[in-house]
C-alpha cells in the first residue's frame, strides 16, 4: 500500500517536473507559428513595396523644352503646304537646329550626335502632329516641350547616377554638362506620363505605354466571360440538378476536378495544335486567347457554380415542384436566380485567373511586338501580363520601371474583380 | 457579310421571331377563347419560334466557319500549277500563308509573280463567293425556321416541352465540354509526341543525358547536333520543385496549424484573406519579382560567403515558387483540420495534452492523409508553374545537385520551343508537346492520387 502511493506520487512529481518544459515546448510551437505567418506577410509586403518603388519613376517623365523654329526652308515645304506636303517635312532637320542654336559651342560630329541624343527618337512625330493639328504655325518659331530619351531620364531620376565614372554610365560628362545647363534655363522638367496609359508598345522606353496591352485584355476577357459564364452555368445546372447518377456523369466529374489541376501551359498546347493548327483560327488574337483561357477557367465557374447551387435548399424545389412548375421552369425561375451571386462571384474569381494568366498565351503567338491597339477581336494582340513578361525581358533600365508600373496596373484591375466578388457576396449571399 | 455581322443579324432575327411565334400564339388563343385554352403559356411558343430561327442557323454558322479555311486551302492547293504542288509540306504551307496575306492586304500590285497573281485573284474570288454562299444559308434557314415554327403554333402544341427538351440537350451537351477538353488535351499532345518519337526513340527522350535542341540548319554546321535527352530537365523540374516544397510545406502547415488551433478568431479573419492574396499575384509578376530582385539578392548573400551563385539559380525560382504556393497548402490543410472531429481534439486536452501536443500527436496524425493530398496537389502545382522558371531560372540543361547552379526545366523548354518563327514540323518543335505529354501524365498521375486520398480521407469522418 504504502509503495503503491509513493509511486503515485512520484508520477505526479514527474508530470509537475517535465511540466515546465512541456509548457516551454508550447511556446516554441506557437511562436514557430506565429513566424510562419508572419513570414508570409512579410513577403507579401516586401513583394508589393520593391514593386511599387520600381514603378515610381514610370509615372514621371522627362521633358525638354526647345525652341522649335517651323522654317519652311529648313522642312523643305513650300509656305502655304498642303497636308501631305506637311507629312513629309524633315523634322529631324528642324529639332537638331533647334539643338544646336541653343548650344552653338557644340561643333564635331560625335559631340551633335551626342546632343541629339538627349532628345526621344519620337519628338520628330510629335512636332509633326503638333504642325499638322495648327498648320499656322508654318513659318514661327513655338516653344515646345519634348520627351527626353529613356536614358536621360534615368538619369535625371537617379542622382546616385551622377557620382558613378563615365565609362559606367549611359550619359557622358558632356552631356551631364549641357543638361545642367538646360535645367539653369528651366527648360527640363518632370510631368506626370499619361503617355503611359494611352499609347501602344515601343522599342524606346520614353513611348512605350500599355494602351494596346489593355485594349486586348480587356477583348480577350470579354471572349471568355461570353463563353465561359453561360457554359459553365449550363453544365454546373446540368451536372447539379438533371444529371442522372451514372458512369457517365461521374466521368465528367472527375473530369472537371482534374482540369482544375492541369498546369496552364498545357492548354495552350491545346490552343496550339487545336484551334490554331486545325481549325485555322487566326493566331495572336484575342479570339484564340479568350477560348484557350475559358477552357482553363471553365472548370472554377463549374465547381464554384454547383457549390451555390447545392446551397440552395431542397425545400425551394418542392415547393416550385408541388406548384406544379415543371423541373425546368423550378431550376430556372427558382433555383438558378437563388444562387447567382454565388454563381457571379466564381465567374469573377474565374475572369480574375483569366486575367493574369500568361504561360498558354505564349503557346499561341500572344507574344508578337504590336504596337496598334486591336481593334477586333481577330486582330494581332498582346494582353497586359504577356506585356509585362516581354518588357521584363528588355535590357532597356527604364523598361524595369515601365514593366513594374505595368504589374501595378495589372494588380490593381486584380484587387478590384476580387472586391467586386467579396461585395457581391457580403450583399446577397444568404444563410439559409 | 462577316461572321460578326451575321451572328447579330442572326440575335436580331431571333428576338423577332420570339415576338412573332408569342403574337401568333395570342392570336390563336384569342380565336379559341382566351390564354388558357392554350398547352403552354405564350412566352413558350415565341422561344419554340425563337430557337427554330436561331439553332439550325448557328450551327450551319459555326461549322462553315469551323470547315472553310480547310475546303478552301484544298481548292486552292489544286488551283496551283503541279510545280507549286510538289514543294514539300513546310514550304507549301509558308507559300499559301504568303498568299493569305497578300489577299488580306489587297495589295497585289507590287507583285511580279504571274502564278502568285491568279493564285490570290482565285483565293479572293473563293472568299467572296464562300462568304455569299454562308450569309444567303445562314439567313434562308433562319427565316424558314421562322416560318415553320410559327406554322406549328397551335392550341394543342406542347410547346414548353419542346423548349425543355432542348434546354436539357444543350445543357448536357455543355458539360460534356469538360471530357471534350480532357481529350483534345490528351489526342492533340499525344498526336504530336508520337510523331516527335517517330523522329526520336521513346528510349532515347527518356533516358538520355543530353538536352540540345538546336538543330542544325545545314549539314556542315557544328554544335548543333539536336539530342533530345530530357533527363537533365526532369532532375531539374525535379530540384525546383523540392526546394519550393521544403519552403511551402512546413510555413504552410504551420500556418494552418497556428490559425486553425492557436490564433484569435479576429486575426484569423484578417490573416487568411491577407495571404490569399499572395495565391491571387500572377505568376508574371513573382517571376519579375525573382528575377530582379531575389535572384540578385541570393547572388550577393552567396557571394558574401564566398559561394559562386549563377545568376538564375535554382535557389531563387525555387523559394518564390514555395512563397507562393504557401496558401494553397495552408488553405488546403485549413480544411482537413477543421474536419478533424472536436471529440478527438477535446478527449486529448481531458488526458491533460498541452495545445502543441495535441496538434502534434491528435491532430497532424489524423488529418495527415488529407495533408499529404494536398501537398501532393502543390507538387503538382510546382511541377506545372511556367513563368516563374521562365523568368527566373536558366536555358542550358544542366545536371547538377547545386542548388546555386542554373537549371532548366520541363515547362521553360516547352515555351522557349515553341516561342519565336519555327515550322511546325521539325522535331524541335514536337519535342515541346513531348514534353507537354510527359507533364501532363505526371501531373494527372499526382493529382488522381490527391483527389482519391483526400475523398477517401473525408468519407472516413463524415
Amino acid at each position: 500500500m504504502s509503495n503503491k502511493m509513493s509511486h503515485n506520487i512520484n508520477n505526479t512529481e514527474q508530470v509537475r517536473r517535465s511540466l515546465k518544459k512541456r509548457h516551454r515546448q508550447e511556446k516554441r510551437f506557437i511562436l514557430l507559428g506565429k513566424l510562419s505567418v508572419m513570414t508570409g506577410f512579410l513577403f507579401l509586403v516586401f513583394l508589393l513595396a520593391d514593386i511599387s518603388i520600381k514603378a515610381w519613376p514610370a509615372f514621371q517623365q522627362s521633358w525638354i523644352q526647345l525652341d522649335v523654329s517651323f522654317d519652311p526652308q529648313k522642312l523643305g515645304v513650300e509656305a502655304p503646304a498642303d497636308e501631305d506636303a506637311l507629312k513629309k517635312g524633315n523634322y529631324r532637320g528642324v529639332l537638331k537646329q533647334s539643338l544646336y542654336t541653343m548650344f552653338p559651342d557644340v561643333s564635331t560630329r560625335r559631340d551633335k550626335k551626342a546632343l541629339f541624343k538627349l532628345i526621344s527618337s519620337g519628338a520628330e512625330y510629335q512636332i509633326r502632329d503638333t504642325l499638322l493639328a495648327v498648320p499656322e504655325k508654318l513659318g514661327t518659331t513655338q516653344q515646345m516641350w519634348v520627351l527626353a530619351d529613356d536614358d536621360v531620364d534615368s538619369f535625371l531620376k537617379e542622382p546616385k547616377m551622377r557620382e558613378l565614372p563615365q565609362d559606367d554610365r549611359r550619359i557622358k560628362d558632356n552631356q551631364v554638362a549641357w543638361l545642367d545647363q538646360l535645367r539653369e534655363q528651366g527648360r527640363i522638367e518632370s510631368k506626370w506620363n499619361w503617355a503611359f496609359l494611352t499609347s501602344g508598345d515601343s522599342r524606346e522606353p520614353e513611348q512605350a505605354g500599355i494602351a494596346g496591352a489593355l485594349r486586348g485584355t480587356m477583348l480577350t476577357i470579354l471572349v471568355v466571360l461570353a463563353m465561359s459564364f453561360p457554359l459553365g452555368l449550363a453544365a454546373a445546372v446540368y451536372l447539379e440538378e438533371f444529371a442522372p447518377q451514372n458512369r457517365w456523369t461521374d466521368l465528367i466529374e472527375i473530369n472537371v476536378n482534374n482540369l482544375a489541376a492541369v498546369p496552364s501551359i498545357v492548354f495552350g498546347l491545346l490552343g496550339l495544335a487545336v484551334f490554331i493548327s486545325f481549325f485555322g483560327v487566326p493566331r495572336s488574337a484575342p479570339l484564340v486567347g479568350g477560348m484557350v483561357l475559358t477552357l482553363m477557367t471553365l472548370p472554377t465557374i463549374i465547381i464554384a457554380s454547383r457549390a451555390s447551387l447545392k446551397s440552395v435548399p431542397p425545400s425551394i424545389r418542392d415547393a416550385a415542384l408541388a406548384l406544379g412548375a415543371s423541373k425546368v421552369q423550378t431550376v430556372f425561375q427558382h433555383v438558378v436566380p437563388l444562387a447567382m451571386p454565388g454563381i457571379l462571384t466564381g465567374t469573377i474569381i474565374g475572369m480574375a485567373q483569366a486575367l493574369g494568366e500568361t504561360a498558354p498565351l505564349l503557346m499561341i503567338g500572344m507574344v508578337a511586338f504590336i504596337v496598334d491597339i486591336p481593334q477586333g477581336i481577330t486582330d494581332s494582340a498582346t494582353v497586359l501580363p504577356v506585356q509585362i513578361y516581354l518588357w521584363a525581358d528588355s535590357p532597356e533600365r527604364a523598361f524595369m520601371a515601365k514593366t513594374s508600373a505595368a504589374i501595378i496596373v495589372l494588380l490593381l484591375f486584380l484587387v478590384t474583380m476580387n472586391l467586386l466578388a467579396v461585395v457581391l457576396r457580403k450583399r446577397f449571399e444568404r444563410k439559409w | 457579310m462577316n461572321s460578326t455581322t451575321l451572328l447579330v443579324t442572326l440575335i436580331g432575327l431571333a428576338i423577332m421571331a420570339y415576338l412573332y411565334g408569342r403574337r401568333r400564339s395570342l392570336a390563336v388563343a384569342a380565336a379559341s377563347g382566351g390564354v388558357r385554352h392554350l398547352h403552354s403559356l405564350p412566352r413558350y411558343y415565341g422561344y419554340m419560334t425563337a430557337l427554330w430561327c436561331g439553332l439550325p442557323a448557328l450551327i450551319v454558322l459555326l461549322l462553315w466557319s469551323m470547315l472553310e479555311p480547310m475546303v478552301l486551302n484544298q481548292q486552292l492547293v489544286a488551283s496551283l500549277p503541279a510545280e507549286v504542288q510538289e514543294l514539300p509540306e513546310s514550304q507549301l504551307g509558308l507559300y499559301l500563308n504568303d498568299l493569305k496575306l497578300i489577299a488580306a492586304s489587297q495589295d497585289t500590285a507590287q507583285q511580279a509573280d504571274q502564278v502568285k497573281i491568279d493564285a490570290i485573284a482565285y483565293l479572293q474570288h473563293m472568299q467572296e463567293l464562300s462568304a455569299w454562299f454562308k450569309t444567303a444559308l445562314v439567313l434562308v434557314l433562319a427565316l424558314a425556321g421562322i416560318t415553320w415554327g410559327a406554322s406549328r403554333i397551335s392550341q394543342h402544341f406542347q410547346a414548353r416541352n419542346a423548349v425543355e427538351r432542348v434546354t436539357r440537350i444543350v445543357l448536357m451537351l455543355s458539360s460534356g465540354i469538360a471530357v471534350a477538353t480532357t481529350v483534345g488535351i490528351v489526342l492533340s499532345v499525344l498526336f504530336e509526341a508520337l510523331r516527335f518519337f517517330e523522329a526520336v526513340p521513346v528510349w532515347d527522350f527518356l533516358f538520355g543525358l543530353e538536352w540540345s535542341p538546336q538543330t542544325a540548319m545545314r549539314s556542315d554546321q557544328v554544335g548543333s547536333s539536336g539530342a533530345f535527352g530530357a533527363v537533365p530537365l526532369f532532375l531539374g523540374t525535379m530540384m525546383i520543385a523540392f526546394i519550393a516544397m521544403v519552403i511551402a510545406v512546413p510555413l504552410g502547415l504551420m500556418t494552418a496549424i497556428y490559425l486553425t488551433q492557436f490564433a484569435t478568431p479576429k486575426f484569423r479573419s484578417f490573416a487568411k484573406p491577407v495571404l490569399e492574396i499572395l495565391a491571387g499575384i500572377p505568376t508574371v509578376v513573382y517571376g519579375f519579382f525573382a528575377a530582379l530582385t531575389v535572384a540578385p539578392l541570393i547572388r550577393t548573400m552567396g557571394e558574401s560567403l564566398g559561394l559562386a551563385v549563377a545568376s538564375e539559380s535554382a535557389l531563387a525560382a525555387g523559394i518564390v515558387i514555395g512563397v507562393m504556393i504557401i496558401p494553397f497548402i495552408s488553405s488546403l490543410s485549413d480544411d482537413v483540420i477543421n474536419a478533424v472531429p472536436e471529440a478527438m481534439r477535446e478527449g486529448s486536452y481531458a488526458l491533460g495534452a498541452t495545445r502543441a501536443e495535441t496538434v502534434r500527436k491528435v491532430i497532424i496524425p489524423a488529418a495527415l492523409p488529407g495533408i499529404v493530398g494536398g501537398v501532393l496537389l502543390a507538387v503538382s502545382r510546382a511541377i506545372g508553374e511556367t513563368m516563374i522558371v521562365v523568368m527566373a531560372a536558366g536555358l542550358a540543361a544542366k545536371m547538377t545537385a547545386n542548388p546555386l547552379d542554373a537549371v532548366t526545366t520541363v515547362t521553360v523548354q516547352i515555351v522557349t520551343l515553341l516561342t519565336g518563327d519555327q515550322e511546325f514540323d521539325s522535331p524541335k518543335t514536337l519535342a515541346a508537346f513531348a514534353l507537354g505529354l510527359m507533364l501532363f501524365v505526371t501531373t494527372l498521375i499526382l493529382n488522381v492520387i490527391a483527389l482519391y486520398v483526400v475523398r477517401k480521407y473525408r468519407e472516413q469522418y463524415e
